[in-house]
């Protein structure tokens, strides 16, 4: 159940640094929308604000709106721990659960929550994931192993199995490839083409190459300069920001002739 | 070692370039050294009536002096200097070990004496002379250390978990400063706080069992608070916010996940501040006082510890003294055996818990 997510004037602080400014933007279902902008300008910030990670950090805090298929998700009575449960995360570098084995690891997000759920019921959940997270062939027979033990593109496949499992609405992917190689990254980049049928996804890369390939749309963030905010300088369809940017900024940059 | 091996094309005679050759003292020479200066050593301590002590001393500087000078006459200064820095360095370890070795050594020669099957078996009930034991110390030490552990674990632990995962600000700095406050108060001031606690409640002339408990997770809990923050908080934030993520609510994402991953660095804290205060003396005297017969009920009367009993046995021998020597001795033994088994425990726990990593 892909849904759409819509910001209205979004700023993001740390404390006091105002770190992403006024960003309006609307996020489209079953599709896959890409942000890419240099380092530090607040495209991971923004991207952690949608389902609520980014107030994890101490002092963190948002004003604005951000409104997913008409609730708002800073509402004073919407419970962060919801929002996170229907917008699920893959993060940077692959984070399974050490302690857990890798049926464990891709059933966690029930098991954590204590859902009840029959043997049969949960084997069916973790072999769904990890068919759509197209790693089912490889572990099928060592599902009792740890986690830790995949190779890192098999490690992030199995973050995102365990991010599909427990069925939201929206995926948030933060460079999801940039800690593995190629051939990882090629199996990841087929996956998010395969979920896009069912998730909404954004994901946030430094690959300009990579975005041009899986999005749709596409957002460039930039700062004016260190210590001031980041901002969505652009926002439209991948063909037109990677042919005939509206922004001079983001031609500079797309073109490499930038920082 | 050897830059030798770095330019072996390079001829031996002139060293022109970067890398130069260095001539280096033959390997057994340094060795040949030392045995020089400790025969030098014997000859002056033999000066001032020979002993031992004193040859090793005079050995290890005269020869250090005598490394250190043919070093720097044939290799230079660097290699000189290096040479001069391993026998400072090796000369510290050295003097740090003696005390520990000579005193396993001592208790071992004198505590193996009565190390019997008595000695466990039996109290020290109507016992006056030669025989009893330490059984009533035994198992008296082993619960009233349970019962610590039992009182300062849940505190302990749950005090890290609100300084990692909760605490911020002022009391949480606070906190952490007044835990280090009560790692340094000293033993007998935590036994006269359960002493005057105890006193006041039950009245004069009151001894437990609890009493003791309760001064010994005095001294355990900060230790056990400071063990557990430190494991607590090397779990990647990284396993928190996968939890986050997948909708899992805080205090779900500490007990199922932050605890089990940091399970084995909390066990080996735990158990190492079990091991910190299971020797305890001072205050185990003022609040537990010591009895002969065995006494398993900690919430009645005076019972016994081994670190009270082995004190009792050297300050207080009756007519056979050397028997309550030996079980003073005996008593030593085994309690520093119960130290070491504990923190091979510890490792054992480490080993074990430690996340799997599938190879």
């Amino acid at each position: 159940m892909a849904k759409r997510i819509e910001v209205s004037d979004l700023n993001i602080y740390y404390g006091n640094f105002l770190a992403v400014e006024g960003v309006n933007v609307a996020i489209e279902p079953r599709s896959i929308t890409a942000l890419i902008g240099p380092s530090g300008c607040g495209k991971s910030t923004f991207l952690r604000s949608l389902n609520r990670m980014h107030e994890v950090l101490p002092g963190a805090r948002v004003e604005g709106k951000v409104v997913m298929d008409g609730q708002d998700l800073y509402a004073a009575d919407t419970d962060p721990v919801d929002v996170r449960r229907s917008i699920g995360m893959v993060f940077q570098r692959p984070n399974p659960f050490p302690t857990m084995s890798i049926y464990d690891n891709v059933i966690a997000g029930n098991r954590l929550n204590s859902k009840r759920m029959k043997k049969a019921e949960a084997d069916e959940v973790v072999e769904k994931s990890l068919r759509g997270a197209n790693l089912w062939a490889e572990v099928k027979d060592r599902l009792d192993r740890p986690g830790s033990g995949l190779s890192g593109g098999q490690q992030q496949r199995l973050c995102i199995a365990r991010a599909i499992a427990v069925e939201p609405d929206v995926l948030l992917m933060d460079e999801p490839c940039s800690a593995l190689d190629p051939i990882s990254t090629l199996a990841i980049e087929d996956l998010m083409a395969e979920l896009k049928e069912r998730f909404t996804i954004v994901i946030v890369t430094h690959n300009m190459q990579q975005a041009a390939r899986v999005s749709e749309q596409t957002g460039f963030f930039n700062l004016n300069g260190v210590g001031q905010p980041g901002r969505l300088i652009e926002f439209n369809p991948t063909e037109k920001i990677f042919s005939n940017p509206d922004e001079k900024a983001t031609e500079d940059y797309i073109s490499g002739r930038f920082g | 070692m050897s830059l030798e091996t770095q330019s072996p094309v390079r001829a031996a005679e002139e060293p022109s370039g970067p890398i130069r050759h260095r001539r280096k003292l033959p390997r057994l020479a340094p060795l040949a050294l030392y045995a020089a200066g400790v025969a030098v050593g014997a000859l002056l301590s033999a000066l001032t009536g020979f002993s031992l002590a004193l040859t090793v001393f005079y050995g290890a500087v005269l020869g250090t002096l005598a490394v250190y000078a043919g070093s720097r006459a044939v290799e230079g200064r660097r290699k000189a200097t290096d040479r001069l820095v391993t026998a400072l360095v090796t000369t510290a370890f050295a003097v740090a070990m003696v005390p520990l070795v000579s005193l396993v050594y001592t208790v071992l020669d004198k505590g193996l004496a009565r190390f019997d099957g008595q000695f466990f078996t039996n109290s020290m009930f109507r016992v006056v002379g030669e025989g009893g034991g330490a059984y009533h110390a035994i198992l008296g030490t082993l619960i009233i250390t349970a019962l610590a552990a039992a009182i300062s674990v849940p505190i302990g632990l749950l005090t890290s978990i609100y300084l990692v995962e909760y605490g911020s600000g002022r009391l949480k700095k606070s906190i952490t400063f007044f835990v280090d406050v009560m790692t340094g108060i000293p033993s007998i001031v935590a036994g006269l706080f359960a002493f005057a606690l105890f006193t006041l409640i039950f009245g004069n002339g009151i001894r437990l069992g609890v009493m003791g408990a309760v001064a010994l997770s005095v001294l355990m809990i900060p230790v056990v608070v400071r063990s557990c923050e430190e494991v607590l908080k090397l779990v990647p934030n990284e396993l928190r916010e996968a939890s986050y993520a997948l909708g899992v609510p805080k205090w779900r994402t500490v007990v199922k996940v932050v605890l089990p991953t940091a399970i084995a660095g909390l066990g080996t804290g735990v158990t190492l501040a079990v091991a910190r205060v299971v020797g305890e003396t001072a205050p185990l005297l003022v609040t537990v006082g010591l009895i002969t017969g065995t006494n398993l009920n900690p919430f009645d009367g005076r019972m016994a510890t081994l670190p009270v009993f082995a004190y009792y046995q050297l300050t207080q021998p009756g007519v056979d003294a050397q028997a309550f020597l030996d079980r003073a001795w005996t008593a030593a033994l085994l309690l520093i055996i119960i130290v070491m088994a504990l923190n091979i425990v510890a490792r054992l726990i480490s080993r074990f818990f430690a996340p799997k990593t599938g190879h």
